[in-house]
């Protein structure tokens, strides 16, 4: 019963339940990360919200800082590469990246196909709006999901309408007659054996995170009560006043979700959130990026 | 019987899924509140040993239940778990320091030094799933070597603690939880806060 690299990928994600993956810009910010009680960083030259203010084409980060940044912490190391830009994750996989984040935040590469991520050996995570665009890009290799939310706004109302569309989607599919699952599996636009896992089981086949807009700790709980298994925290942290303490408030908030007087305890005096904007103030889509 | 398993981050759902499996009851400990629950064994699972270390310290966690391992309480650690438990850790910080291994951290290097192996736990053959696992660099008198993979330690008992760089409760067999349920019958455990 020799396990599939697959498998193997799979479980790290399972390692990382419960936590909270940041992203970081410099080797500085990584450690401070890790200080703070990530289990995770996702190595980026700009954070989201930096890169909707820059505009242009945003692109897999540097090599060099990816390296720094795998130097100066002992957590796994995470990376983006353009959707469909297998050469940029050829890249990060001879980086020895921990895990790749196809990422809709950057510019896309290709506008019709994703990665062929069965082909790696390094582990995928996809973002997803729905259980169809979950289980497509699980059908092409990837070991995690997140939701895509809208990065770089600070406005979680995207990633909690993924959630709970994804979330209700299961529930549905849960529900159904076997013989109703083919059709389910049409509407779906996702291979039949997943849509029968998701039926057995009442879950994706992969771990699921949130992402997108958390930016204090009463979202990250808001969406660890909706059902995601742990949070990325993009801009939200060092676009805010006190990056160290709010990375640590986060932190305790996944894992005591539920536990409102901690959350209030860790929430008092955190200093300003980052600012935000509305999604209706913004003209750049991420999430319709990839789909 | 019933079990704590250390739920602040990480594979803890697994280990619970073994026990259920195993007939042992189990609940999580989050909390300060959780630890006035007698419990007959502990349960470290793995995840990042630092993200525990820190929690166990910012929740109130860490004297109580030091305390109770050095007591005697049944304790299993996996992975970060063994991390956790070990005096000696090379490549990070020590945590409870109650069991006389040397702990390697990322000793198999990064995600693409993840394995699967099947190799002898106590005498008998199982399968053994590494994750950016640790291993034992070094096992002191006090300690047992139960396991080795290529040459090196993987798996250590100590009196009422119980080791493994791998990850028993991702591969369905119960060897491991079979052993460490039998520790916690003979005793040790069912210690409330006092």
């Amino acid at each position: 019963m020799e396990k599939t690299r697959y498998e193997l990928n799979k479980e790290l994600a399972q390692m990382l339940k419960g936590g909270v993956i940041m992203d970081v810009t410099t080797p500085e910010q990584a450690r401070i990360a890790q200080e703070a009680g990530a289990c995770a960083v996702m190595a980026l030259e700009r954070i989201p919200a930096d890169i909707r203010a820059a505009g242009g084409v945003a692109r897999m980060s540097d090599p060099a800082l990816i390296r720094s940044i795998q130097e100066a912490v002992s957590i796994p190391v995470m990376a983006k590469c353009r959707i469909g830009h297998f050469a940029e994750a050829q890249v990060l996989e001879a980086l020895e990246i921990d895990y790749i984040d196809e990422s809709e935040v950057l510019s896309p590469a290709d506008d019709v196909y994703h990665i062929q991520k069965t082909q790696f050996k390094v582990p995928f995570v996809c973002g997803a709006r729905n259980l169809g665009e979950a289980l497509r890009r699980i059908a092409e290799g990837a070991a995690m999901i997140r939701t895509k939310g809208e990065p770089g706004t600070g406005d979680v109302v995207q990633a909690v309408r993924h959630m709970r569309a994804m979330n209700g989607e299961i529930r549905r599919v849960q529900s159904l007659r076997p013989d109703e699952l083919a059709e389910a599996a049409k509407e779906l636009q996702a291979p039949l054996s997943l849509v029968e896992y998701v039926h057995e089981n009442g879950r994706l086949p992969v771990v699921n995170f949130a992402a997108g807009g958390i930016a204090t700790p009463a979202d990250a709980a808001l969406m660890m009560q909706l059902g995601a298994e742990g949070v990325f925290v993009g801009s939200g942290i060092f676009k805010s006043g006190d990056p160290a303490r709010r990375a640590a408030a986060i932190v305790q908030a996944v894992t005591n979700y539920t536990d409102a007087k901690k959350i209030a305890e860790v929430s008092a005096g955190l200093g300003q959130a980052m600012v935000g904007i509305n999604q209706e103030e913004i003209k750049l889509i991420m999430e319709e990026r990839g789909v | 019987m019933d079990i704590g398993i250390l739920a602040l981050q990480g594979a803890f759902a697994e280990h619970a899924a073994m026990l259920d499996r195993l007939g042992a009851g189990h609940f999580e400990i989050r909390n300060r509140a959780a630890l006035e629950r007698p419990m007959d064994g502990l349960i470290l699972p793995g995840g990042e040993s630092t993200v525990m270390g820190k929690l166990l310290r910012q929740l109130g966690l860490y004297e109580p239940l030091r305390t109770r391992i050095a007591g005697g309480l049944p304790v299993f650690g996996t992975c970060a778990g063994l991390i956790l438990l070990a005096e000696q850790v090379e490549g990070g910080e020590p945590c409870f320091e109650t069991m006389d291994i040397r702990a390697v951290r990322n000793a198999y290097g990064r995600q693409l030094g993840s394995f699967h192996a099947v190799s002898l736990f106590d005498g008998q053959p199982i399968p053994m799933t590494f994750i950016r696992a640790p291993y034992i660099g070094g096992v002191g008198p006090k300690a047992r070597a139960l396991a080795q993979v290529d040459g090196r330690v993987v798996a250590a008992r100590q009196d009422n603690q119980l080791v493994t760089a791998f990850h028993p409760e991702l591969d369905g067999d119960l060897t491991v939880h079979t052993l460490f349920l039998d520790m916690c019958r003979k005793g040790g455990g069912a210690q409330a806060a006092s």
